[in-house]
């Protein structure tokens, strides 16, 4: 696998007791409670879990996007605050996000350029990133002339530009289609392979989970908790035959009975519920 | 899994919409000529039923023609003192103004121009208020809440009320004409820049987040270039609502080089050549089309392959 990456610490993300609460107008509601996480360089970790579990919003924090309620959390070592400031992460959302202005390179060019990198090394980074995720030819068009997979696979390249070495995916081919989704995951895997970087995946695909992680993180909701945590011993590298394993299907199973043992104790969406999805969509 | 993936909807768009802008432009030019007919036939229609005789008496194409009408109503709005005939307004642009005079036409080109010099100068002034004010209010909510409703309780001020003031502060001449029509053009940019320097996706501002971009970076690379579809909406406004300004500046001022002293004269002598005014209406509304069509012409030459096409 790659257990390269020799930073000073071994582990990348390192969470105690994390929490979330969001205050809505009459009613407080935990997103997350007691979020005890440690993430070691090179992994690839999914959460995974029902609506409402906040894993997206456990994600944010990680990105410093959202500030915990409490509990104590360290990235590369440093406060989540500090590693975003020295440009530790890169973040891939479920939405391209990509500026409609800009053409394909310009578009992954974007942090380079925010980051204040000289134009050649601009160029040539963006080059060989258009070719990693296999757009040659499509520098110049813009994100509008693009498919809804081919925005993604920019979106996936402009956040690997400045080579950071922990990369945060919220749902990102949740709006893609099956066909298109499963190859994107196999590009994903082989971008993690090339690069050696540490990925934190937000899904709510199980199947997508099991095959991309080396860790699933399985969270239950009301309040956002960590019930299992499942370790996938699939064999490295994962190709499209691995789908067809029978270790494939059996932790496919795992994770899904891990998802239901919590779905059966709670009540279906209640009010609280619903504000509480509308609390992390908002922020 | 490095193979070559099928790509879904490689390099559709290309020729498809310059195809379809030529024919759409064609269109609307076609559009706007069968509507100008329209308002000659109603207008000519109307002086037909309800206006004064007329007669046309001369030669046409060489071939002599003699001709006289009697309409069968008789409506003062059709009458030749309210409603001349197009062809008199048409010859009002040809005839001298004043006897032995270069031709009215060519006086109120000469007019359009230092209109449209004050209108472009008050646009050029108000936008970048305009501008300025937007980048102020999204960065400073406190400078937002105090100042915006004083922004548009300026726009509650008759415009001719505060010329006058305007014009004896300043003594500027034709600048401060500029400034009136200034007053005028701010307005609509400061609203558009409010609202387009918001419009990116939120997510957009994460993403320059995680960047840790600066104020300014974000201003630079996201706030200004998502802002421009909406600013070159505001402009369209405000090029139309600058040539208002000017001539309404003019005529406080004195200046008698511009539309607003030709407007202020052919009034007071409507009674005798009813047509001139409406020749001067004619090339107010002329430079007001032509501004407008500059800022659009200036909106596509800049975004053009560079936006998403909005046009249809």
């Amino acid at each position: 696998m790659n257990a390269a990456a020799g930073s000073a610490s071994p582990h990348v993300v390192e969470t105690h007791g994390v929490g979330k609460v969001f205050e809505t107008g009459d009613a407080a509601v935990t997103a997350l409670d007691g979020i005890d996480l440690t993430i070691r360089s090179g992994e690839f970790v999914s959460l995974i879990g029902p609506s409402g579990c906040g894993k997206s919003t456990l994600l944010r924090i990680i990105g410093d996007l959202t500030d915990p309620s409490g509990g104590e959390l360290r990235v590369n070592g440093k406060s989540a605050r500090q590693a975003r400031l020295d440009r530790d992460y890169g973040m891939v959302f479920q939405a391209p996000v990509l500026m409609d202005w800009r053409n394909v390179a310009s578009n992954i060019e974007l942090p380079l350029e925010v980051m204040g990198f000289p134009r050649e090394d601009r160029a040539r980074r963006s080059a060989a990133l258009v070719k990693l995720v296999e757009l040659e030819g499509f520098e110049g068009k813009h994100p509008w002339q693009l498919s809804g997979g081919m925005q993604q696979r920019v979106a996936i390249a402009r956040a690997l530009a400045f080579d950071p070495k922990l990369l945060l995916m919220d749902e990102p081919f949740g709006a893609l289609d099956e066909m298109t989704r499963e190859r994107m995951n196999l590009e994903v895997m082989r971008i993690w392979r090339e690069t050696g970087t540490t990925i934190v995946f937000v899904t709510h695909s199980i199947p997508e989970a099991v095959f991309l992680s080396t860790r699933v993180v399985v969270m239950s909701a009301r309040p956002g908790r960590i019930s299992r945590v499942v370790d996938v011993d699939l064999p490295q590298p994962r190709t499209v035959d691995t789908r067809e394993e029978p270790r494939y299907f059996s932790l496919v199973t795992t994770v899904r009975e891990a998802l239901r043992a919590h779905l059966v104790d709670t009540e279906p969406l209640d009010d609280l519920g619903d504000a509480r999805i509308r609390a992390e969509g908002i922020s | 899994m490095t193979v070559a993936s099928p790509i879904i909807g490689a390099g559709r768009p290309v020729a498809a919409p310059t195809i379809r802008g030529t024919v759409s432009r064609r269109r609307r030019a076609a559009g706007a000529v069968v509507l100008l007919g329209l308002v000659v036939l109603v207008w000519e229609g109307a002086k037909w039923l309800g206006g004064d005789p007329w007669r046309i008496h001369g030669t046409v194409l060489g071939i002599r023609v003699d001709y006289e009408h009697f309409p069968a109503f008789n409506w003062r709005i059709a009458d030749d003192l309210s409603l001349p005939h197009v062809w008199d307004v048409i010859r009002a642009f040809v005839d001298p103004a004043q006897r032995n005079g270069p031709p009215l036409g060519l006086i109120l080109a000469g007019q359009a121009l230092f209109t449209f010099r004050e209108a472009l100068t008050g646009f050029a002034f108000g936008g970048l208020l305009g501008l300025g004010l937007g980048i102020l209010f999204v960065h400073s909510r406190l400078a937002e809440r105090a100042l915006v409703p004083y922004v548009v309780a300026s726009q509650t001020i008759p415009i001719l009320a505060i010329s006058p003031i305007i014009v004896v502060a300043t003594q500027a001449g034709w600048l401060s004409v500029a400034i009136i029509s200034a007053y005028l053009t701010f307005f609509p940019v400061t609203i558009g820049a409010l609202r387009g320097l918001r419009a990116a996706d939120p997510r957009a501002f994460e993403l320059l987040r995680s960047y840790a971009a600066s104020g300014r970076q974000v201003l630079r690379q996201l706030r200004l270039p998502a802002s421009v579809p909406y600013l070159f909406a505001a402009f369209r406004i405000a090029a139309a609502a600058s040539v208002i300004g000017a001539i309404i500046g003019e005529l406080p001022s004195g200046i008698s080089d511009g539309l607003g002293s030709a407007i202020l004269n052919y009034n007071q002598y409507y009674i005798l050549g009813p047509e001139k005014l409406w020749a001067t209406i004619i090339a107010c509304s002329f430079v007001g089309i032509a501004f407008v069509g500059l800022v659009r012409l200036a909106e596509s030459l800049l975004t053009r392959g560079r936006y998403r096409p909005v046009d249809r």
